[in-house]
């Protein structure tokens, strides 16, 4: 489904190299999707790196949402996170800032920490795009979510969110590593929780590291 | 934001020409956190977003990819500020550009924002970021900065706009001797120190580089390391994430026979243009460390600031980030 350019044998190298400790994912993203090949998807709908035109008017943009394909018809000006929330009732991530600064509205796209409101829609045409509301799964909490009720790591609630997805991705990209503290402190670098609520998502997120993972 | 289109296009060549045909209505954009966050501000309204994302082939492939050659490293200028702070196999003689590029921001903006966009991105100045200001920048006639609150603004090079250069990679890549690849939006690329892609506001108040309407940054090119290259990054901000830096001070060294020598000092966040302090590479070159000879080297550095009456504290701040940045080139653990 995703296919790289020609590439040399150097070229291959350094860029294993390049992406060596960050998720495969971000291979995938810097790489040409070929999924319109098949002929019965339109580029732009499905695939964000091929070419075309869309807007001003609302076009259609088809994603895998937490593991289930999703459709929404909207302008292009519309933020990834007004996707979510507005069309398709995935209200998980917050509006908070709307600047990339607070974190509230973080997912994951293709694996990687986002912020949905500095990320446009038609962005994600084709990704993977991960919100809370994907941790769970079977209605049973994730083991991080079970160890942020355990370790009381929320007050006010509006961060976590966020919060969890960043600790999910960290956790899944570093799975079967040990994790430090300050491991934990760079993944939320970008999530303010006004409450103060840090030491106890440290620990959750060091205790479900130690456990069961995300 | 008010209505546009985004335009994917496969080549380099028909994306300089959108943008070129439509120049003011039409913008490039890579991560697009910058252009988001001014189009949200109302500060601008494009009709169209032509996206770098889109280009396919051998160009794409060097936009987004990093790769060696005789010891230097090319960056494509979409590479990802994450993507270049995880590089593992980057020498370590660039650890000042490493370490930059993952203290900037967030991961989720670093996981969007590209290294060209660091680079091109506007200033952070709060007058020119409010959509009811007419600054200089805007076209207006005056910088309210000179004037008003510049707590944030800059101490080096600055008349008529006192604003600080933005980008965080900006001042290590200059300690590094960096040259950007740039597209001329024809045929050819031209490749230029990086001190040459920024201007200073004497040269266009409205504008921080030298692009041409249609050029394309390409890539940043990083040479060899010289012999036992060593190089640093230290910054100061408010607060230990989502900040910009209060300053910045970038060094690069050889360090053979216990004596420095090849030393470049860079500063950020203190001029319109990411700084080059001659004045201290002078007073290291072919010395040994040493924590008193740090102080006069960063005294130096600092000796053209002409601060304003609110941001003077920025001459003792880049001194200690100076030197902290020359104590661990170094090594050196005396102080």
């Amino acid at each position: 489904m995703y296919a790289c350019g020609p590439m040399s044998d150097r070229t291959t190298l350094t860029r294993r190299g390049l992406f060596r400790g960050v998720s495969t994912a971000a291979i995938l993203t810097g790489c040409v999707n070929k999924s319109n090949e098949t002929g019965t998807q339109t580029p732009g709908v499905d695939d964000a790196s091929a070419p075309g035109e869309i807007g001003p008017d609302a076009a259609s943009v088809r994603f895998t949402l937490n593991g289930k394909p999703a459709e929404a018809k909207v302008e292009p000006r519309t933020t990834l996170l007004d996707a979510l929330r507005i069309d398709l009732h995935t209200t998980g991530a917050k509006l908070v800032c709307d600047r990339g600064s607070c974190g509230a509205c973080t997912v994951l796209v293709d694996g990687m920490q986002r912020n949905a409101c500095m990320t446009l829609a038609h962005d994600v045409a084709g990704r993977e795009v991960t919100t809370v509301e994907g941790l769970a799964s079977g209605g049973e909490l994730s083991a991080l979510q079970k160890a942020f009720v355990e370790h009381d790591a929320l007050q006010c609630g509006f961060c976590t969110s966020g919060m969890l997805v960043s600790c999910a991705g960290l956790l899944r990209r570093t799975k079967g590593q040990t994790l430090t503290e300050r491991d934990v402190k760079a993944a939320i670098a970008g999530n303010i929780c006004r409450c103060g609520t840090y030491p106890h998502i440290v620990a959750a997120v060091l205790d479900a590291a130690e456990s069961k993972g995300a | 934001m008010e209505r546009f289109s985004i335009v994917r296009l496969a080549t380099l060549k028909e994306t300089s020409a959108r943008v070129a045909e439509g120049a003011g209505e039409r913008v490039i954009r890579a991560g697009g956190i910058d252009l988001l966050d001014r189009m949200k501000e109302g500060l601008e309204a494009p009709t169209e977003l032509v996206e770098l994302q889109s280009i396919g082939g051998e160009e794409g492939t060097a936009l987004r990819g990093a790769s060696e050659k005789d010891g230097g490293w090319r960056l494509g200028a979409l590479v990802t500020l994450g993507q270049i702070a995880a590089m593992t196999d980057l020498p370590k003689a660039y650890r000042a550009l490493q370490v930059a590029a993952g203290e900037a921001a967030t991961p989720g903006i670093r996981n969007a924002a590209t290294l060209g966009g660091n680079l091109l991105q506007r200033p952070r100045c709060w007058y020119f970021r409010h959509q009811d200001m007419v600054c200089l920048k805007k076209g207006g006639d005056m910088c309210y900065a000179q004037t008003g609150d510049h707590r944030y603004h800059a101490i080096l090079g600055a008349g008529p706009s006192w604003i600080v250069h933005p980008s965080s990679t900006a001042s290590p890549l200059l300690a590094l001797d960096a040259s950007v690849e740039i597209w001329d939006g024809k045929a050819s690329t031209r490749t230029v120190p990086i001190a040459d892609l920024f201007a200073l506001p004497t040269v266009d108040p409205e504008r921080e580089h030298t692009l041409s309407p249609g050029e394309i940054l390409l890539s940043v090119q990083l040479p060899a390391p010289v012999a036992d290259q060593r190089s640093a990054y230290a910054t100061a901000k408010e607060k230990q994430s989502q900040d910009w830096p209060l300053a910045e001070a970038s060094v690069r060294l050889s360090m053979r026979g216990g004596k420095m020598s090849q030393v470049r000092v860079a500063l950020g966040h203190v001029a319109p243009i990411p700084w080059r302090a001659k004045e201290a590479e002078a007073i290291l070159e072919g010395k040994t460390p040493s924590a008193d000879l740090f102080v006069e080297a960063a005294k130096a550095a600092t000796s053209p600031a002409k601060p304003l009456a609110g941001n003077a504290y920025k001459v003792p701040l880049t001194h200690g980030l100076l030197r902290q940045a020359l104590h661990e080139a170094t090594g050196l653990a005396e102080a």
